[in-house]
C-alpha cells in the first residue's frame, strides 16, 4: 500500500548535486596549478580535496574544476611531489 | 516458556525474541547483564545478530544509528553516566527518525557516586524526541521492549524508544517471566520495513546537513506531530499484544481501584508494587484510594491523566526524581494539567539515590498529604524521608520547601 507520508521529507535528507552551495570558486585567493610534468597521477589530491573540485581526466591526470575550487591549498599540501603550486589570483 | 529471569535478562530475551539484528553497547552497572546475555546469545549462534563492540556509549549510539540507517533492527541499553555521555547521539537518532529501542536501567547520577535507582538520568532526556516507557517488573520489561519496536517502527511514528526500569529492584531481581519465542513474536512484529529510509549505494544521500531557519522548524514540528500519533500507536500495540499473548498494561496508564477513588496515588516504576499494596491497606482502613501508574512519559498521557485525576480530592504524585529548584518532574507536569480543576496535587519527592520506599512509607505519605490538603497547607513540593539532623549539622537549619 502506497503511504501518504514522504519519508525523505520528514527528516533532513539531501541528495548530492553539483555546486549546491553556489560557485564557490569566487571565494579563492590562491589558485592551485598542477604541473603535469611533475605529476605522477597518484590522485591523492583528488582524494583529499574537501570540495570534490578535482576530476580525473581521460589520461588519469587530476584536473581542477575552478568554478568550485575555493583555493584551500589542501591538494598542494598533500601532493607528494609538490606538483601543485598555489598562485595568487 | 516460563523462566526465572531478572529484569535485565528479560530484556535480553526480548531483544532476541524481537529478532534484533545489531546490538551495540558499552557495559555499565546496573545494565551489564543485559549486554552480557545478548553477547552470549550471539556468540552461541542463538541469535542471528552482530554485536558491535565500542569504546563508549557515545560510539554505541553512533553505531546503532549507522546500523539502523543500513536497515537493521537495533537494540542497546545503558544507565546513568553512560546515558548522559550518549546524549548528543540521542538527538541525532531522534532527528534521523530511526526506530532504535534502548533499555535504560535508571541509576542515580554522581556525585556522590551511586549505583542505585532514581529516575533523574532518564527524565533529564525527556524533551529530545524519544518515546519513553517505564516498566514495573521483569515481565513488563520483556513485553514492553517488543511493543516498543512495534510502535517505533510504525510509519506514522518513526521515533526511537527508551524503555526504563529501576536499578537492582527490577534489573537484578529474578521473577518468573513468560518468555515468547522469536516465532511467536513474529506474528506480532513483522521484519522491519526500510523506513524512513535505508542507505542505498546506488542513490547516495547525506543525512542531517545544514538546514536554514526557513525550514528547520518544520522538522521539529513533524517530530512533535509523530509523537502525538505515538500515543494511539502505543495503546493499539498494547491491545494487539494482549489479544495475541494474553498480557496488556492499559496502554499509557495502568489504573488500580481508581473508579470510586477520591484519592489517587501516581507512581512510575518499581515503587508501584508497594503503592498497590499501600492502596490495599488504606482501603481496609476506609480511605477511598486508587493507584495510577504511568507507563509512558513521552508522549505524555495528558488527556488520559486529566480525565482520571481532575475530580479527585487528592492527587499524590510520588516522584523518584528531583528537578533541582523545581520539584518532582511528573508532579510538575501533573500540576500544570490539573491547574483549573478542583484536585489538590501533593508532589512528594522520594526514593532518590535508591533510598527504600516501603509500602508503610506510601501509607504515611498519603495520610500526610491528606492532612496538608485538609489544613489547606499544600506545599509546592516536599521531600520525603530526609534525615533532618544531617541537614542541620551541614547547614545549621532545616526548612520545608515553601508552601504555595
Ligand atoms: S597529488 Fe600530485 S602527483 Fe598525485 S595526482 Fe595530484 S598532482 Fe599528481
Ligand atoms: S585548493 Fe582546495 S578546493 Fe581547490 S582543488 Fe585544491 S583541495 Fe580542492
Amino acid at each position: 500500500m502506497e503511504s501518504k507520508i514522504k519519508f525523505d521529507l520528514i527528516t533532513p535528507i539531501s541528495y548530492p548535486g553539483e555546486g549546491s552551495a553556489g560557485a564557490t570558486g569566487s571565494w579563492r585567493v590562491f589558485k592551485p596549478i598542477i604541473d603535469r610534468e611533475k605529476c605522477r597521477k597518484c590522485l591523492l589530491c583528488w582524494l583529499y580535496c574537501p570540495e570534490a573540485a578535482i576530476r580525473v581526466s581521460e589520461e588519469n591526470y587530476p584536473e581542477i574544476i575552478y568554478e568550485y575550487c575555493k583555493g584551500c591549498g589542501i591538494c598542494a599540501n598533500e601532493c607528494p611531489v609538490k606538483a601543485i603550486s598555489m598562485v595568487e589570483e | 516458556m516460563r523462566l526465572v529471569l531478572t529484569g535485565n535478562y528479560a530484556a535480553a530475551y526480548a531483544a532476541k525474541a524481537a529478532k534484533v539484528e545489531v546490538v551495540s553497547a558499552y557495559p555499565i552497572t546496573p545494565q551489564t547483564q543485559v549486554v552480557e546475555k545478548l553477547s552470549e546469545f550471539i556468540e552461541r549462534g542463538e541469535m542471528n545478530a552482530r554485536y558491535i563492540r565500542v569504546e563508549s556509549e557515545h560510539s554505541a549510539m553512533a553505531a546503532c544509528i549507522g546500523a539502523a540507517m543500513a536497515g537493521a533492527r537495533v537494540f542497546t541499553a545503558t544507565s546513568a553516566h553512560g546515558l548522559i555521555y550518549m546524549s548528543e547521539m540521542l538527538w541525532w537518532a531522534a532527528g534521523a527518525r530511526l526506530p532504535i529501542v534502548m533499555g535504560v536501567i535508571t541509576r542515580a547520577m554522581a556525585p556522590p557516586w551511586s549505583i542505585w535507582s532514581d529516575h533523574c538520568d532518564l527524565l533529564s532526556l525527556r524533551d529530545i524526541g524519544w518515546i519513553i516507557y517505564f516498566c514495573e517488573n521483569a515481565q513488563e520489561v520483556f513485553d514492553t521492549i517488543i511493543q516498543a519496536y512495534k510502535v517505533a517502527e510504525n510509519e506514522e511514528v518513526l521515533l526511537p524508544a527508551m524503555v526504563g526500569w529501576d536499578a537492582f529492584q527490577t534489573s537484578h531481581t529474578a521473577e518468573p517471566v513468560d518468555v515468547l519465542s522469536p516465532d511467536e513474536v513474529s506474528k506480532y512484529l513483522p521484519p522491519r520495513r526500510p523506513l524512513p529510509y535505508v542507505i542505498d549505494f546506488e542513490r547516495p544521500f547525506t543525512h542531517g546537513s545544514l538546514c536554514y531557519p526557513d525550514r528547520y522548524m518544520e522538522f521539529r514540528y513533524l517530530m512533535d506531530l509523530s509523537m502525538s500519533k505515538a500515543k494511539k500507536a502505543i495503546v493499539e500495540a498494547d491491545e494487539e499484544y494482549g489479544d495475541l499473548f494474553g498480557r496488556k498494561y492499559g496502554g499509557v496508564l495502568e489504573k488500580y481501584l481508581c473508579e470510586d477513588a477520591e484519592i489517587a496515588v501516581v507512581t512510575m516504576g518499581v515503587l508501584s508494587g508497594d503503592a498497590r499494596y499501600a492502596v490495599d491497606i488504606l482501603r481496609k482502613e476506609g480511605y477511598k484510594v486508587g493507584l495510577v501508574r504511568l507507563r509512558v512519559v513521552r508522549p505524555f498521557p495528558s488527556s488520559e491523566l486529566k480525565k482520571e485525576l481532575k475530580s479527585k480530592k487528592l492527587v499524590c504524585v510520588i516522584d523518584r526524581n528531583i528537578s533541582i529548584g523545581r520539584g518532582g518532574i511528573l508532579g510538575t507536569e501533573i500540576k500544570a494539567l490539573l491547574k483549573n480543576s478542583s484536585a489538590n496535587v501533593v508532589n512528594v519527592v522520594a526514593g532518590i539515590g535508591g533510598r527504600d520506599v516501603s509500602y508503610e512509607d506510601i501509607v504515611n505519605i498519603v495520610k500526610r498529604s491528606l492532612d496538608l490538603v485538609e489544613k489547606g497547607e499544600v506545599p509546592e513540593y516536599m521531600w520525603y524521608g530526609i534525615d533532618k539532623e544531617y541537614v542541620v549539622k551541614a547547614v545549621g537549619e532545616y526548612y520545608e520547601p515553601p508552601a504555595l
